[in-house]
């Protein structure tokens, strides 16, 4: 497998970048397990476990009975004997079953049992809209999730980041709430999954497992006039928000935040001070939200650096809608631009 | 349904005629049976009973000693083929024995060092201390419980140091053992979901070819909470050596068994899942011990899951906060203390020859030693560390969590410094 001389760098999805991640974690760890609804023979509804059963075995990636308690609470057990379960919640509503199992007790074991006993689960959610999607399979559930202490909450915004932070994720000894942003399930990018293995095995990225806030936060555009914070499915609408804004003579700064939790402070305030401005952008509606979040850090650390409020530009304070009507909701291009003109610039 | 389709179904119900109704359907594809019901039918088969006959509970609770410490004749035990007790050796009674009566001096004990202020809380499972050691006694030195906040008792009878057990009770931390150390898992508060980490646990020891058993512990009220459901239902079809025993004490806090289920009995669940379930006198030392034992091999020897359902009674309030006499009789408490668990056993070793006066004042003090140190220890002054509050909710502290700890060090030398100076 490392035998791969040069890099060759092929069309890779977003899909097989995740799906390369578990496939390489379970072949080098025989405690990584992977379970959940329709997960084995037929890889998932998204196809993201495709493969594993056959190449692993029913003991290593297998079906369960139609039951997200049951699936997050045997995954409990299991870490605590010895596996590492890497579970998957079809979508992002049908998780709610599991969420007294999450929010009791993996968030919890650990403090609990003075560290005693770590619960090493991944759990693997689908989430975010955009893809024309019924109710109750578009939501934006991070909130909830960050918002308990105890869990790690990750989400990456591209192909490469689908690998190393899966991989990472699996590997941290916390438990984690890996959100993975299914309108990029079909993403591609030009990447070399070998080289990527090697990169993460030989330790070169992710060097810290116990994943250290420091350098999270990515910077995925340089700018210098205002500094656009987002994570998972925003950053690529940002990314184009930030190119129509430079044809205006604004120079937009895109941070990806990457991991919610832990947070990258340093990162985000090294950016808006660097700019003096500052929009957040987050599918989820925006009361209470990680947004919220963001914006207060903001105020609390860059204050004197700030040459106007920071702004949101989230989805609205309502339940997700039906796929006809969602790209009204979804913080888009146009909504983001408008945010950066109310930016007092005249000064 | 609408009247023309409950119409529709009718015929059909007749055409399948009522002798066997389900054979038609058992081998069309795309509905085969899960491998635990050809397992189920093998047993079966081997006790000369139908499957239905071995999953359902015996036709009475199991009763191996009456009340007055007396064996019950044979054929009033409620036993019969495929759900055989042979009654445990003296030694292992002799030594349920001495874990009951320890068992009863930790739930007074601590009962009343609630009263005193010197516990938080502590869900005393004074009446049910048959169920506690039996629990503890029916598994191997590999084998896990999974205990309620209920069952403190099962945990000390298992093993764990009882001022570890107290640590959570005294309000120190949430958990004061080692669940590993111990093969106990923590005990807390939320309802029924430690069925599924037991689950889990014997899931994973399937998977490495370990032949571990896993006992969790519930009460009657719990088996309404559809982690209840779960954990079963997966037990059963990944095929798991766990037993689930729930303690049925006829209250979960003031509501009935009345008002929790309509079921002719709470063991009459495992049949839904295709599993065996089983109901004993859970105020008989003898018949509870007899029961999970067998329970625990059969889960071993074939790696499945099974259901006892014990019938006993929470003798105390739910807890200090609880006044029982809002939902019942004095009466009816009355009645239970007669079945008391401690005074059947004794008896049937005391007529037996195999306890004197020797060995119950041996047996007593054993008990006063522990409860001595529970009172030592739990009047003692508590040295926490306040800064442990940010240590374990990762495996590192994250950035945030060390600016917190900062700030309440803070706040603790500011405090200190103030103090000095007054």
């Amino acid at each position: 497998m490392s035998t791969a001389t040069a890099a060759k760098t092929a069309t890779t999805t977003f899909a097989s970048a995740l799906n390369t991640a578990m496939s390489d974690a379970m072949e080098r760890d025989p405690s990584v397990v992977v379970f959940g609804e329709d997960v084995g023979p037929l890889g998932g509804v998204f196809r993201i476990t495709d493969g594993l059963t056959k190449r692993f075995g029913t003991d290593r990636c297998f079906d369960t009975p139609l039951a997200e308690s049951g699936i997050a609470g045997m995954a409990v057990g299991m870490a605590i004997n010895g596996m590492r379960p890497v579970i998957e919640m079809q979508f992002d509503a049908f998780a709610y079953p599991s969420l007294e199992q999450v929010f009791s007790h993996i968030a919890k074991m650990a403090n609990r049992t003075r560290g005693r006993v770590r619960l090493p689960i991944v759990i693997r959610i689908p989430y975010g809209g955009g893809v024309g999607g019924v109710e109750h399979h578009c939501d934006s559930s991070e909130a909830y999730y960050a918002h308990t202490a105890g869990l790690k909450v990750f989400t990456p915004a591209s192909v490469d980041d689908g690998y190393r932070m899966l991989r990472e994720a699996i590997d941290t000894d916390d438990p984690v709430v890996f959100f993975e942003p299914k309108k990029l399930y079909w993403s591609k990018a030009e990447e070399d999954l070998s080289a990527l293995r090697e990169q993460y095995e030989s330790g070169a990225s992710g060097q810290d497992h116990s994943v250290g806030p420091q350098g999270r936060a990515r910077v995925v555009r340089e700018g210098t006039d205002v500094s656009l914070i987002s994570y998972g499915p925003s950053v690529s609408t940002v990314l184009k928000a930030a190119e129509a804004a430079a044809e205006e003579g604004i120079s937009a700064e895109v941070l990806d935040l990457r991991s919610i939790v832990p947070f990258d402070d340093e990162a985000l305030q090294r950016t808006v001070t660097k700019t003096g401005r500052a929009v957040v952008v987050a599918e989820a509606q925006g009361f209470v939200s990680v947004a919220s979040e963001i914006v207060a850090r903001v105020q609390e650390r860059c204050f004197h650096s700030l040459a106007s409020p920071v702004l949101r530009v989230t989805g609205f304070d309502i339940p997700y809608p039906s796929p006809k009507l969602e790209t009204h909701h979804l913080p888009d291009v146009d909504r983001i631009l408008d945010a950066l003109d109310e930016l007092q610039w005249e000064d | 349904m609408t009247d023309s389709s409950t119409k529709n179904t009718a015929p059909e119900k007749t055409a399948a005629g009522p002798a066997t109704p389900h054979q038609a359907v058992d081998h069309e594809p795309g509905h085969e049976k899960a491998e635990q019901a050809a397992r189920i039918q093998e047993a079966s088969r081997s006790f000369g009973i139908s499957a239905e006959q071995y999953m359902l509970p015996a036709a009475q609770q199991i009763r191996l000693l009456d009340p007055e410490g007396e064996l019950v004749p044979e054929d009033q035990q409620g036993t019969g083929p495929g759900h055989e007790y042979p009654i445990p050796e003296d030694e292992t009674l002799l030594q349920a024995y001495e874990a009951l009566v320890a068992g009863r001096r930790v739930n007074d004990q601590n009962y009343a060092l609630v009263r005193q202020g010197r516990l938080a809380v502590y869900p005393s499972s004074h009446g049910q201390e048959a169920c506690q050691v039996g629990a503890a006694l029916a598994l191997g030195e590999a084998d896990w419980l999974f205990p309620t906040y209920r069952d403190t008792v099962a945990a000390i009878a298992r093993g764990v140091d009882p001022l570890e057990v107290m640590v959570s009770f005294r309000g120190d931390w949430h958990c004061g053992y080692d669940p590993h150390q111990y093969k106990v898992g923590p005990q807390s508060t939320p309802l029924t979901t430690q069925l599924l980490h037991a689950v889990g646990v014997a899931h994973a020891a399937k998977l490495r070819g370990e032949d571990t058993v896993v006992l969790a512990m519930c009460g009657d009220g719990a088996t309404s909470e559809g982690d209840f459901h779960e954990a079963l239902n997966f037990a059963a079809v990944f095929e798991v050596p766990v037993v689930f025993f729930i303690q049925n004490n006829g209250y979960a806090i003031s509501v009935p068994l009345s008002s929790q289920t309509a079921a002719p009995s709470l063991a009459h669940k495992a049949i839904g899942y295709g599993m065996a379930g089983e109901r004993v006198d859970g105020n008989d030392m003898v018949a509870v011990l007899a029961t999970l034992r067998r329970a625990v091999r059969l889960a071993r020897e074939n790696s499945m899951p099974l259901l006892v359902e014990a019938m006993t009674y929470r003798m105390q309030a739910h807890t200090n906060a609880d006044d029982d006499s809002r939902y019942r009789d004095a009466d009816e408490v009355e009645h239970w203390q007669r079945a008391d668990p401690l005074v059947r056993l004794g008896k049937y070793l005391t007529a037996k020859g195999a306890l004197d006066d020797d060995a119950e004042s041996r047996i007593a003090a054993a008990a006063e030693e522990v409860a001595a140190s529970l009172r030592q220890a739990m009047t003692a002054e508590a040295s926490n560390d306040p800064l442990e509050l940010f240590e374990h909710v990762y495996s590192a502290p994250t950035a945030q969590l060390r600016e917190q700890r900062e700030k309440l060090a803070d706040e603790l030398q500011r405090s200190t410094t103030d103090q000095g100076a007054n």
